[in-house]
């Protein structure tokens, strides 16, 4: 079983949007990021996950599958559109 | 030069300014790109633009790209700013300068970074359309967001 971890989120772009906020702190006990993202879809209404989505943890661009730690800053990459 | 290389900007960006800083008297040849706001895309009338970005990611990347492309590129100086937030028709969203000894490199590089830029920089932008619709660009697919 995983050991609750305390993180924090930060919403960007169409996350902010449906999370309805900027950012979070949360204890969760999924191990990757790929399981908090499906944990999170019950709790807002974010997309289908798919390849096009990309994560970050501690600023840095992280695979979904990576394992998360206590302390993590995670953050949803939807397809960037800038420039 | 000691300026970022890559930044993000809340106000109106100063073009002049950045021109300034890739200036070098060994450089025969400035290349710049300017984005600016468009009034249509993909068939829809657009009002206005928001971009947002993942900030500190955004300037770690911008950064990054543009080491990059001058280590690439026979270069002197290139510089990318950002800027983020309301933006209105014709305003000015990206710029990027390049200065080099030759022209063919300075529009090359400049070419480089901003295609990189725009395929890889934490930042996002929403279309508020004519017709009182608002989307996230390449998010077709998600949830839109109606203009409240």
């Amino acid at each position: 079983m995983s050991e609750a971890k305390k993180i924090s989120l930060l919403y960007f772009a169409i996350f902010r949007d449906l999370a309805g906020k900027r950012e979070e702190s949360l204890t969760c006990q999924a191990s990757s990021p790929h399981d908090l993202y499906q944990e999170l879809q019950t709790r807002y209404a974010f997309p289908a996950f798919g390849e096009h989505l990309k994560v970050a943890i501690n600023n840095e661009f992280a695979a979904w599958h990576d394992t998360i730690q206590d302390g993590d800053t995670i953050a949803f990459i939807a397809p960037v559109a800038g420039g | 030069m000691n300026a970022p290389l890559f930044s993000i900007s809340h106000e109106p960006l100063n073009c002049v300014a950045l021109e300034n800083l890739v200036r070098d008297p060994q450089a025969g040849a400035f290349v710049s790109f300017v984005g600016w706001v468009r009034d249509h895309n993909d068939g829809r009338k657009v009002l206005a633009l928001e971009y947002e970005s993942y900030e500190v990611m955004a300037n770690q990347e911008g950064e990054r790209i543009v080491k990059q492309v001058c280590a690439e590129f026979n270069v002197l100086h290139a510089i990318c700013a950002h800027r983020v937030g309301q933006l209105a028709l014709g305003e000015v969203a990206v710029w990027v300068g390049v200065s080099a000894a030759h022209r063919a490199e300075a529009f090359r590089a400049c070419q480089a970074i901003i295609d990189h830029v725009k395929h890889t920089v934490p930042i996002w932008k929403k279309e508020h359309y004519a017709n009182g619709d608002a989307e996230w660009v390449h998010c077709h697919h998600c949830a839109t967001a109606r203009e409240e």
